[in-house]
């Protein structure tokens, strides 16, 4: 294996000095992503900053089989941005540019380093914005939105990444640049661009994204609903899409995350309840508020012990601000937490969050619960001590057994975050040998040596035969009346 | 063709792969039907028929969730019918062309309506699939729940690759509630270009547009949504409502528009030569919605505020291939992308040339999924 030095002289050929790390104490901004319980130093970072120096980077990676994890802003929270002990890690972050806004075709491309919310931004003076907004938008990048088919608040009613992206560039690990998808509404072929999107960075690395541009909503108004059980909560939600009403957002919280919420921002929190709905509706003025008063029934009917509406758009910042804190609110009340991110049918909610909270009883590891109810998926918080012997073990086997409890009620192990390194295992039960077989083939077509983010998002066979072998009780393997769902 | 039991299906299932196991020993090319709804779509292919029709059935829909679970051969025609008395609706609002439309075919087809650039496309409902590959393993990608990011999106990948990748077994489908509100508004725009600036100035408005086209001189505006919404939209756009808005858009979506009849004026053959005509060649083309009218001289309807145009070219034989080449050209310039719709030679190729870089992944993937070639080979491209 080459030493550092070697290394360094190698990629010198790709890119200038200043565009590579390589010093022990830099390397370590880079040694985890938002997952930051799996840790791991890179040999070297490269931060291209053209099409150009990534071709070059991933050509000298290619001939000398280095692996290749890239990287956006590293809040991915499955590990996906971890890097490889014998690979680089090729940052995107100098690549931030927007490079053109078409505001007739309602179409930006950018550079896949853009922020998420720097999109928005730049082009607000046209009225137009980007509707995928991760909680983490300020910092996460485009590329790793791409990467992870990342959602939002607002992605009931406007769609995930997948359905906000019209076209990338991509280039791959055999030397291609290829464009995906088209500024039209169709192309010819197969829709490689959504086979692309949310592949974790394991078919090459996305260097421009063009992403589709909507018109700001004339009005946005938030209703809270406070309720003294989670059922009646989660009724509520079934309630509002059952009468036809797509809320722009609606998430919910229980009394642990709203308690931390309220603590940490002061967002004017019903501490007492049991759990509280925020639902965004947006639209013209008089449709949006027809539409709060339809909710505001549908919450009462559906035993909401009270409601309340943000009277300007001040106070809808601050109904908001508590919901956008709570990861962090988790951080001051517990030394580190571990967030999972399942998605079940939303007729489920009830039955999976009493069953949460009797795992988290059985495991005597106390778990919040921040979420998108309206696509069903969750986000339990485990809040737990690393320096405690044995709690992350803890803690690890508790977010197994919830996401076991997702694929039990017909869901799936991942909503939006990714499966990473993290949830590896758990793609052993979802999916049969020959599908993650087929995967292998797919990842086969673009990168043949396996060079881009190995040992990440789909298990080997090996690996799933030991996975299983753990968790085989009397000879049966778990679940196996189980639609692989 | 009603729903039949589990223990059918499972038959059914059974027999459908036994027929690719035994088409792989065999090498012997399969063509995949369905409905046959729309068998003249695609390039001409020589195969033993292989008929999912008949695995049908809606086997999960629960309204509340938005979701909804059926065999491949289901008719469209049933799960309409089903969605329509919960108030809901398909969101791509797919062509049927005909009664025998089976969901695989409307999947495996791709095809989206008039709402395509309001609501998203066909790959956009689609959550999950069981798909009977060419390897005759019966695999399921995605799931039943609206966001789920485990593995690659392989449910989408098969959205519109004409059975080259695989036979639908069963597919989950996200559906829409029906809009409270719906009407369709007419403004007149003699100019194509002026029509093709205001449905995309519109579209970036926040205004309730779930389908746009222009043909003959009038542009159609259709509003869904709430009853306060679409009132509002609709005083602040003007024009006149159309008495026979709906009819309009399923005619453009169904192509029983007078736009796509045959016996258009000029359509007919002629008296003089007395030789018969062939049907005019449909020509369908996609280019960034805003684009500027191209190919002024040939009659056009303008779909997807801008994003569609169709040309039927009805000159006869002789000039026909200039007129073709003419508008390809003009659409290859404007960076879109032409398919030879309908009619004329289906044994060419009908769809725009892949660049070689991207053919050489759809050969790949093409051989990962399908290694023998049995699957509707050439259906879409001679090369796949
Ligand atoms: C507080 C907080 C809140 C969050 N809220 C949400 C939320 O609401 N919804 C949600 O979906 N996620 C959320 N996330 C998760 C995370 O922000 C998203 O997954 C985001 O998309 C990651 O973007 P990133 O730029 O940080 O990517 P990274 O973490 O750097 O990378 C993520 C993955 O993408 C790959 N990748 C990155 N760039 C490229 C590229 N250019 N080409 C190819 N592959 C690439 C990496 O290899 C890695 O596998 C949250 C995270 C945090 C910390």
């Amino acid at each position: 294996m080459m030493n550092t030095d070697q290394l360094v002289q190698l990629f010198r050929q790709a890119v200038p000095a200043q565009s590579i790390i390589s010093e022990k104490t830099s390397l370590r901004v880079y040694e985890s992503d938002g997952l930051s319980a799996y840790r791991q130093p890179p040999r070297l970072v490269v931060l291209p900053t053209s099409i150009a120096q990534v071709q070059d980077v991933l050509a000298i990676c290619q001939q000398h089989a280095i692996p290749v994890v890239s990287r956006g802003a590293g809040t991915g929270l499955s590990g996906g941005a971890l890097p490889h002990k014998d690979g680089i890690v090729v940052s995107l972050a100098k690549m931030n540019q927007m490079l053109a806004v078409d505001p007739l075709n309602r179409i930006a491309k950018v550079q896949s380093g853009m922020r998420n919310l720097a999109i928005s931004e730049a082009v607000e003076s046209l009225g137009l914005y980007y509707a995928p907004d991760p909680s983490s938008q300020i910092a996460c990048t485009i590329g790793g939105n791409v990467a992870e088919n990342a959602g939002g608040v607002h992605c009931l009613k406007y769609g995930l990444t997948l359905h906000n992206v019209v076209s990338l560039k991509m280039a791959t690990m055999e030397g291609d640049l290829i464009d995906i998808g088209a500024n039209c509404l169709d192309w010819p072929g197969f829709d490689l661009l959504s086979l692309m999107i949310g592949s974790e960075g394991m078919l090459g690395i996305v260097v421009e994204v063009t992403v589709k541009l909507l018109p700001i909503p004339e009005c946005a108004k938030v209703i809270m609903g406070i309720f003294d059980s989670v059922k009646n909560a989660g009724d509520s939600v079934a309630g509002i899409i059952g009468n036809g009403i797509i809320p722009a957002g609606i998430e919910m919280m229980d009394n642990l995350a709203i308690r931390a919420a309220e603590d940490f921002v002061g967002a004017g929190y019903p501490v007492t309840a049991k759990a509280m709905l925020l639902c965004e509706l947006d639209g013209t003025e008089t449709e949006t508020d027809d539409q709060i008063r339809q909710v505001e029934t549908l919450f009462r009917d559906n035993g909401a012990i009270d409601t309340r509406v943000a009277k300007d758009e001040q106070e809808r910042a601050l109904f908001w601000s508590g919901r956008k804190a709570a990861f962090p609110a988790m951080g001051r009340i517990s030394p580190d937490y571990y967030c999972i991110d399942g998605t079940i049918p939303r007729r489920s909610l009830g039955h999976v969050l009493t069953e949460i909270n009797n795992l988290s009883e059985k495991y005597q590891l106390r778990v919040a619960n921040v979420f998108h109810a309206g696509d069903g998926n969750l986000h339990p918080l485990i809040l737990y001590d690393a320096n405690v012997p044995g709690e992350l073990n803890k803690t690890e086997e508790l977010g197994s057994k919830i996401l076991q409890l997702c694929i039990d009620v017909g869901g799936t192990i991942t909503g939006e975050h990714g499966v990473g390194v993290e949830k590896i295992g758990e793609m052993c039960i979802q999916f049969s040998d020959h599908e993650r077989e087929q995967f292998h083939r797919i990842r086969h077509c673009f990168d043949p040596k396996s060079l881009l983010n190995p040992g990440k998002a789909i298990p080997s066979l090996a690996r799933c035969a030991e996975h299983n072998a753990m968790h085989v009780h009397h000879g049966q393997l778990p679940f196996p009346q189980l639609e692989r769902f | 063709m009603g729903s039949i039991t589990e223990s059918i299906a499972g038959n059914i299932e059974d027999q459908l792969q036994q027929q690719v196991l035994a088409a792989r020993q065999s090498s012997t090319p399969l063509a995949i039907c369905g409905g046959n709804s729309k068998t003249f779509y695609g390039r001409e292919i020589v195969g033993q028929p292989i008929n999912v029709a008949q695995h049908s059935g809606i086997i999960d829909y629960h309204p509340t969730e938005l979701v909804i679970t059926a065999r491949a051969g289901t008719p469209l025609r049933e799960i309409m019918a089903l969605l329509e008395k919960n108030n809901q609706m398909l969101g791509f609002e797919p062509p049927l062309f005909s009664d025998s439309a089976t969901l695989g075919g409307a999947i495996a087809s791709g095809l989206s309506g008039p709402s395509r650039p309001f609501s998203g496309p066909v790959n956009h409902f689609v959550l999950g699939v069981t798909v009977l590959s060419g390897r005759g393993e019966v695999l399921r990608f995605g799931g039943q729940v609206i966001k789920n990011v485990a593995g690659f999106d392989v449910s989408r990948l098969l959205v519109g690759s004409l059975g080259c990748l695989g036979i639908l077994l069963e597919i989950s489908l996200k559906v829409v509630p029906k809009p409270a509100t719906e009407l369709t508004i007419v403004l007149h725009h003699a100019d194509a270009d002026a029509a093709i600036v205001s449905m995309n100035t519109l579209a970036g408005k926040p205004v309730p547009i779930s389908a746009a086209a222009w043909v003959a001189g009038k542009t159609r505006i259709r509003l869904s949504g709430s009853k306060a919404g679409v009132t509002a939209a609709r005083r602040a756009i003007g024009g006149k409502v159309d008495a026979e808005g709906a009819a309009f858009w399923s005619g453009i979506r169904e192509q029983t528009h007078g736009f796509f009849k045959v016996d258009r004026p000029g359509n007919r053959p002629s008296k003089q030569s007395g030789k018969q005509l062939s049907q005019p060649l449909l020509l369908r083309s996609s280019v960034a919605p805003a684009t500027k009218m191209f190919c002024q001289n040939k009659c056009q309807l303008i779909d997807w505020g801008g994003g569609l145009r169709w040309y039927s070219c009805t000159e006869r034989d002789d000039n026909r291939d200039s007129s073709v080449q003419e508008f390809e050209d003009a659409v290859k310039s404007a960076r879109g992308y032409v398919t030879r719709f309908r009619n004329g030679d289906r044994k060419s190729e009908v769809f725009a040339p892949l660049p070689d870089m991207i053919l050489k992944f759809h050969q790949r993937l093409k051989n990962q999924f399908d290694p023998d070639g049995i699957l509707n080979p050439g259906r879409m491209y001679r090369a796949l």
